[in-house]
Protein backbone atom coordinates (compact mmCIF):
# COMPACT_ATOMS: atom_id res chain seq x y z
CA UNK A 1 0.00 0.00 0.00
CA UNK A 2 1.53 3.63 -0.73
CA UNK A 3 0.53 5.84 2.01
CA UNK A 4 1.45 9.43 2.23
CA UNK A 5 1.57 11.05 5.39
CA UNK A 6 0.27 14.60 5.86
CA UNK A 7 1.01 16.74 9.24
CA UNK A 8 -0.61 20.00 9.40
CA UNK A 9 0.33 22.26 12.60
CA UNK A 10 -0.92 25.74 13.21
CA UNK A 11 1.84 28.19 12.77
CA UNK A 12 4.09 29.05 15.71
CA UNK A 13 2.45 32.49 16.06
CA UNK A 14 -0.80 31.33 15.99
CA UNK A 15 -2.43 30.95 19.39
CA UNK A 16 -3.47 27.53 19.96
CA UNK A 17 -6.49 27.98 22.94
CA UNK A 18 -6.91 24.07 22.58
CA UNK A 19 -3.88 22.99 22.90
CA UNK A 20 -3.03 25.78 26.16
CA UNK A 21 -6.29 23.88 27.65
CA UNK A 22 -4.54 20.33 27.11
CA UNK A 23 -1.34 22.06 28.55
CA UNK A 24 -3.52 23.71 31.52
CA UNK A 25 -5.43 20.25 32.28
CA UNK A 26 -1.87 18.54 32.85
CA UNK A 27 -1.16 19.45 36.35
CA UNK A 28 -3.97 17.32 37.13
CA UNK A 29 -2.34 14.50 35.66
CA UNK A 30 0.44 15.48 37.99
CA UNK A 31 1.96 16.13 35.17
CA UNK A 32 4.54 19.28 35.53
CA UNK A 33 7.80 20.71 33.53
CA UNK A 34 5.42 21.17 30.30
CA UNK A 35 6.18 24.28 28.63
CA UNK A 36 3.52 24.00 25.86
CA UNK A 37 1.67 21.55 23.73
CA UNK A 38 0.11 22.43 20.52
CA UNK A 39 -2.30 20.35 18.83
CA UNK A 40 -2.28 19.28 14.88
CA UNK A 41 -3.69 17.04 12.48
CA UNK A 42 -2.32 14.01 10.61
CA UNK A 43 -3.79 12.69 7.62
CA UNK A 44 -2.98 9.40 6.14
CA UNK A 45 -3.45 9.34 2.06
CA UNK A 46 -3.54 5.77 0.20
CA UNK A 47 -2.15 6.36 -3.05
CA UNK A 48 -3.76 3.10 -5.32
CA UNK A 49 -0.44 2.80 -7.11
CA UNK A 50 3.05 4.38 -6.02
CA UNK A 51 2.87 7.00 -3.17
CA UNK A 52 2.73 10.68 -5.86
CA UNK A 53 4.57 13.45 -3.27
CA UNK A 54 3.55 15.98 -5.69
CA UNK A 55 0.05 15.40 -6.08
CA UNK A 56 -0.03 14.56 -2.27
CA UNK A 57 1.49 18.08 -1.71
CA UNK A 58 -0.82 19.88 -4.03
CA UNK A 59 -3.65 18.31 -1.52
CA UNK A 60 -2.35 19.52 1.56
CA UNK A 61 -1.96 22.81 -0.11
CA UNK A 62 -5.44 23.59 -1.36
CA UNK A 63 -7.11 21.51 0.83
CA UNK A 64 -5.75 20.22 3.94
CA UNK A 65 -3.74 23.20 5.36
CA UNK A 66 -4.72 26.65 5.12
CA UNK A 67 -1.72 28.66 4.36
CA UNK A 68 -2.59 31.62 6.60
CA UNK A 69 -2.38 29.99 9.72
CA UNK A 70 -0.78 26.42 9.20
CA UNK A 71 1.90 24.56 7.85
CA UNK A 72 2.13 21.22 6.57
CA UNK A 73 5.29 18.38 6.72
CA UNK A 74 4.88 15.13 3.80
CA UNK A 75 6.23 11.76 3.78
CA UNK A 76 5.81 8.87 2.34
CA UNK A 77 5.00 6.24 5.06
CA UNK A 78 7.20 3.09 4.88
CA UNK A 79 5.39 1.12 7.77
CA UNK A 80 2.21 1.25 5.47
CA UNK A 81 0.80 -2.11 5.12
CA UNK A 82 2.83 -3.75 7.51
CA UNK A 83 0.91 -5.70 9.86
CA UNK A 84 3.08 -4.39 12.90
CA UNK A 85 1.24 -1.30 13.63
CA UNK A 86 1.05 -0.65 16.97
CA UNK A 87 -2.73 0.46 19.04
CA UNK A 88 -3.05 1.70 22.03
CA UNK B 1 -32.93 43.30 -7.71
CA UNK B 2 -31.96 39.66 -7.39
CA UNK B 3 -30.18 38.56 -4.17
CA UNK B 4 -28.96 34.57 -4.32
CA UNK B 5 -28.88 32.86 -0.97
CA UNK B 6 -26.73 29.42 -1.55
CA UNK B 7 -27.54 26.44 0.57
CA UNK B 8 -24.52 23.89 1.61
CA UNK B 9 -25.59 20.68 3.29
CA UNK B 10 -25.62 22.15 7.26
CA UNK B 11 -26.53 25.66 6.44
CA UNK B 12 -28.53 27.04 9.11
CA UNK B 13 -29.05 30.75 8.59
CA UNK B 14 -30.23 30.33 4.66
CA UNK B 15 -33.85 30.68 5.05
CA UNK B 16 -33.52 33.85 7.71
CA UNK B 17 -31.26 35.18 4.92
CA UNK B 18 -33.41 34.70 2.13
CA UNK B 19 -36.23 36.74 4.41
CA UNK B 20 -33.99 39.34 5.23
CA UNK B 21 -33.82 40.22 1.05
CA UNK B 22 -37.38 40.12 1.02
CA UNK B 23 -37.93 42.58 3.79
CA UNK B 24 -35.07 44.76 2.76
CA UNK B 25 -37.10 45.24 -0.64
CA UNK B 26 -34.99 42.87 -3.00
CA UNK B 27 -35.96 39.35 -4.61
CA UNK B 28 -34.34 36.45 -3.05
CA UNK B 29 -33.19 33.45 -4.74
CA UNK B 30 -32.54 29.95 -3.33
CA UNK B 31 -28.66 29.19 -4.52
CA UNK B 32 -27.90 25.09 -3.90
CA UNK B 33 -24.26 24.38 -3.63
CA UNK B 34 -24.07 21.45 -6.21
CA UNK B 35 -25.10 23.95 -8.81
CA UNK B 36 -22.70 25.68 -10.61
CA UNK B 37 -25.18 28.14 -12.12
CA UNK B 38 -26.03 31.24 -10.26
CA UNK B 39 -29.13 32.08 -12.27
CA UNK B 40 -28.21 35.65 -13.23
CA UNK B 41 -28.50 37.08 -9.62
CA UNK B 42 -26.99 40.14 -9.18
CA UNK B 43 -25.65 39.33 -5.81
CA UNK B 44 -24.94 36.53 -3.23
CA UNK B 45 -25.38 35.54 0.65
CA UNK B 46 -23.09 33.27 1.47
CA UNK B 47 -25.17 32.43 5.25
CA UNK B 48 -24.62 30.72 8.29
CA UNK B 49 -24.08 27.19 9.61
CA UNK B 50 -21.47 24.13 9.39
CA UNK B 51 -21.24 23.46 5.81
CA UNK B 52 -20.20 19.72 5.38
CA UNK B 53 -20.16 19.77 9.12
CA UNK B 54 -17.20 22.35 9.32
CA UNK B 55 -15.40 18.73 8.28
CA UNK B 56 -11.33 19.64 8.08
CA UNK B 57 -11.93 23.72 8.82
CA UNK B 58 -14.98 25.73 8.58
CA UNK B 59 -15.57 26.57 4.61
CA UNK B 60 -12.71 24.38 3.89
CA UNK B 61 -15.00 22.08 1.58
CA UNK B 62 -17.56 24.29 1.17
CA UNK B 63 -14.99 26.56 -0.73
CA UNK B 64 -15.01 24.06 -3.95
CA UNK B 65 -18.41 23.43 -3.86
CA UNK B 66 -19.41 23.72 -7.75
CA UNK B 67 -21.52 27.06 -7.13
CA UNK B 68 -18.60 28.69 -5.31
CA UNK B 69 -16.81 28.11 -8.39
CA UNK B 70 -19.17 30.45 -10.30
CA UNK B 71 -19.20 32.89 -7.31
CA UNK B 72 -15.13 33.13 -6.94
CA UNK B 73 -15.43 33.83 -10.47
CA UNK B 74 -17.93 36.23 -10.33
CA UNK B 75 -16.93 37.82 -7.12
CA UNK B 76 -13.82 38.90 -8.76
CA UNK B 77 -15.75 40.66 -11.56
CA UNK B 78 -17.21 42.68 -8.95
CA UNK B 79 -20.53 40.72 -7.64
CA UNK B 80 -21.62 41.53 -4.53
CA UNK B 81 -20.87 38.73 -2.19
CA UNK B 82 -21.91 38.65 1.84
CA UNK B 83 -20.70 36.31 3.72
CA UNK B 84 -22.34 35.89 7.24
CA UNK B 85 -20.27 33.65 9.98
CA UNK B 86 -20.32 30.40 8.08
CA UNK B 87 -19.80 32.01 4.93
CA UNK B 88 -17.16 34.80 6.22
CA UNK B 89 -15.33 31.52 6.74
CA UNK B 90 -15.59 30.48 3.49
CA UNK B 91 -14.61 33.17 1.65
CA UNK B 92 -10.98 33.50 3.50
CA UNK B 93 -10.86 29.92 2.46
CA UNK B 94 -11.49 31.00 -0.62
CA UNK B 95 -9.04 33.67 -0.91
CA UNK B 96 -11.41 36.48 -1.27
CA UNK B 97 -10.73 37.78 2.00
CA UNK B 98 -7.71 37.57 3.75
CA UNK B 99 -7.31 35.97 6.92
CA UNK B 100 -8.66 33.16 8.78
CA UNK B 101 -11.23 32.82 11.40
CA UNK B 102 -9.67 29.85 14.34
CA UNK B 103 -11.12 28.51 17.25
CA UNK B 104 -12.56 31.43 19.91
CA UNK B 105 -9.43 32.23 21.89
CA UNK B 106 -11.56 30.94 24.95
CA UNK B 107 -12.87 27.79 23.50
CA UNK B 108 -16.85 28.65 23.90
CA UNK B 109 -19.49 28.86 21.96
CA UNK B 110 -20.71 32.30 22.36
CA UNK B 111 -24.23 33.65 21.16
CA UNK B 112 -25.74 36.81 22.59
CA UNK B 113 -26.22 40.56 20.66
CA UNK B 114 -22.97 42.50 20.14
CA UNK B 115 -22.52 45.68 19.68
CA UNK B 116 -20.68 46.79 16.65
CA UNK B 117 -19.00 49.43 15.48
CA UNK B 118 -19.33 50.47 11.77
CA UNK B 119 -15.89 51.05 10.20
CA UNK B 120 -16.15 51.31 6.10
CA UNK B 121 -19.12 52.78 4.73
CA UNK B 122 -18.18 52.70 0.99
CA UNK B 123 -18.87 48.83 0.70
CA UNK B 124 -21.35 47.37 -1.27
CA UNK B 125 -23.13 45.90 1.88
CA UNK B 126 -22.71 49.26 4.37
CA UNK B 127 -23.14 52.20 2.18
CA UNK B 128 -26.73 52.90 3.92
CA UNK B 129 -24.88 53.06 7.29
CA UNK B 130 -22.72 56.22 8.57
CA UNK B 131 -18.94 56.22 9.73
CA UNK B 132 -19.08 55.24 13.33
CA UNK B 133 -22.30 54.18 13.58
CA UNK B 134 -23.24 51.69 16.44
CA UNK B 135 -25.50 48.70 16.06
CA UNK B 136 -26.57 45.41 17.88
CA UNK B 137 -26.94 41.96 16.31
CA UNK B 138 -26.91 38.75 17.44
CA UNK B 139 -23.29 36.81 17.66
CA UNK B 140 -23.25 33.03 17.35
CA UNK B 141 -20.19 31.18 16.76
CA UNK B 142 -17.58 28.96 18.22
CA UNK B 143 -14.27 29.76 15.26
CA UNK B 144 -14.96 33.50 14.73
CA UNK B 145 -11.97 34.67 16.00
CA UNK B 146 -10.26 36.91 13.11
CA UNK B 147 -6.50 35.79 12.68
CA UNK B 148 -4.09 37.58 10.13
CA UNK B 149 -0.64 38.31 10.24
CA UNK B 150 0.50 41.95 11.45
CA UNK B 151 0.93 43.01 7.49
CA UNK B 152 -2.52 42.28 6.97
CA UNK B 153 -3.79 43.75 9.36
CA UNK B 154 -2.05 46.90 9.24
CA UNK B 155 -2.91 46.95 5.37
CA UNK B 156 -6.59 46.52 6.44
CA UNK B 157 -6.87 49.64 8.70
CA UNK B 158 -4.60 51.58 6.42
CA UNK B 159 -7.12 50.94 3.61
CA UNK B 160 -10.09 51.10 5.08
CA UNK B 161 -11.14 47.56 5.08
CA UNK B 162 -12.54 46.95 8.44
CA UNK B 163 -16.07 47.12 7.84
CA UNK B 164 -17.03 46.56 11.60
CA UNK B 165 -15.50 45.67 14.93
CA UNK B 166 -16.71 44.41 18.22
CA UNK B 167 -17.18 47.06 20.93
CA UNK B 168 -18.60 46.61 24.62
CA UNK B 169 -16.46 43.07 24.83
CA UNK B 170 -14.83 41.01 21.97
CA UNK B 171 -17.19 37.83 21.90
CA UNK B 172 -14.02 35.48 20.44
CA UNK B 173 -10.86 37.18 20.48
CA UNK B 174 -10.58 38.38 17.04
CA UNK B 175 -7.43 40.46 16.43
CA UNK B 176 -7.86 44.28 16.82
CA UNK B 177 -11.71 42.99 17.68
CA UNK B 178 -12.44 43.09 14.42
CA UNK B 179 -15.67 41.52 13.60
CA UNK B 180 -16.31 42.15 9.35
CA UNK B 181 -13.95 43.20 6.30
CA UNK B 182 -14.28 44.11 2.60
CA UNK B 183 -11.53 42.88 0.11
CA UNK B 184 -9.66 45.83 -1.89
CA UNK B 185 -12.47 46.73 -4.64
CA UNK B 186 -15.45 46.79 -1.45
CA UNK B 187 -17.60 44.37 -3.23
CA UNK B 188 -17.06 41.38 -1.04
CA UNK B 189 -17.49 41.34 2.28
CA UNK B 190 -17.34 38.86 5.31
CA UNK B 191 -19.16 39.18 8.55
CA UNK B 192 -18.87 36.97 11.47
CA UNK B 193 -22.11 38.28 13.27
CA UNK B 194 -25.78 37.60 11.87
CA UNK B 195 -27.51 40.90 9.90
CA UNK B 196 -29.78 38.50 8.96
CA UNK B 197 -31.26 37.84 12.57
CA UNK B 198 -31.96 41.62 13.43
CA UNK B 199 -34.29 42.58 10.81
CA UNK B 200 -37.53 42.35 12.70
CA UNK B 201 -38.74 43.22 15.92
CA UNK B 202 -39.97 40.28 16.77
CA UNK B 203 -37.38 38.10 17.00
CA UNK B 204 -34.43 40.06 17.11
CA UNK B 205 -32.57 42.64 19.18
CA UNK B 206 -33.20 45.64 17.01
CA UNK B 207 -33.52 45.97 12.89
CA UNK B 208 -29.86 47.15 12.85
CA UNK B 209 -29.41 44.31 10.07
CA UNK B 210 -31.26 45.10 7.56
CA UNK B 211 -29.38 47.97 6.72
CA UNK B 212 -27.05 45.88 4.89
CA UNK B 213 -29.53 44.21 2.94
CA UNK B 214 -30.56 47.14 1.73
CA UNK B 215 -27.17 48.66 1.16
CA UNK B 216 -26.73 45.84 -1.05
CA UNK B 217 -30.26 46.63 -3.00
CA UNK B 218 -28.58 50.48 -3.31
CA UNK B 219 -25.92 49.61 -4.42
CA UNK B 220 -27.10 47.68 -7.13
CA UNK B 221 -29.97 50.26 -7.90
CA UNK B 222 -26.72 52.81 -8.63
CA UNK B 223 -25.00 50.49 -10.74
CA UNK B 224 -28.08 50.11 -12.75
CA UNK B 225 -28.76 53.69 -12.87
CA UNK B 226 -24.98 54.05 -13.93
CA UNK B 227 -24.04 55.79 -10.97
CA UNK B 228 -22.21 53.77 -8.67
CA UNK B 229 -21.94 53.75 -4.70
CA UNK B 230 -20.27 51.25 -2.74
CA UNK B 231 -17.43 48.81 -4.20
CA UNK B 232 -17.03 50.27 -7.90
CA UNK B 233 -16.60 53.42 -6.16
CA UNK B 234 -13.28 52.61 -4.63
Amino acid sequence: MARVVVDVMLKPEILDPQGQAVANALPRLGVSAISSVRIGRRIEIEFDGEPDLETAREIADKLLANPVIEDFSIRVDEQAGDSAQVSA
Amino acid sequence: MRIGVVTFPGSLDDGDAARAVRIAGGEAVRLWHGDADIHGVDAVVLPGGFSYGDALRCGAIARFAPVMETIIDAARGGLPVLGICNGFQILCEAHLLPGALTRNQHLHFRNRDQHLRIGATNTAWTNTFTEGEEILIPVKNGEGCFVADTHTLDELEAEGRVVARYTRGNPNGSQRDIAAITNAAGNVVGIMPHPEHAVEALTGPSLDGLGFFTSALRHLAGVAGGQLTGGATR
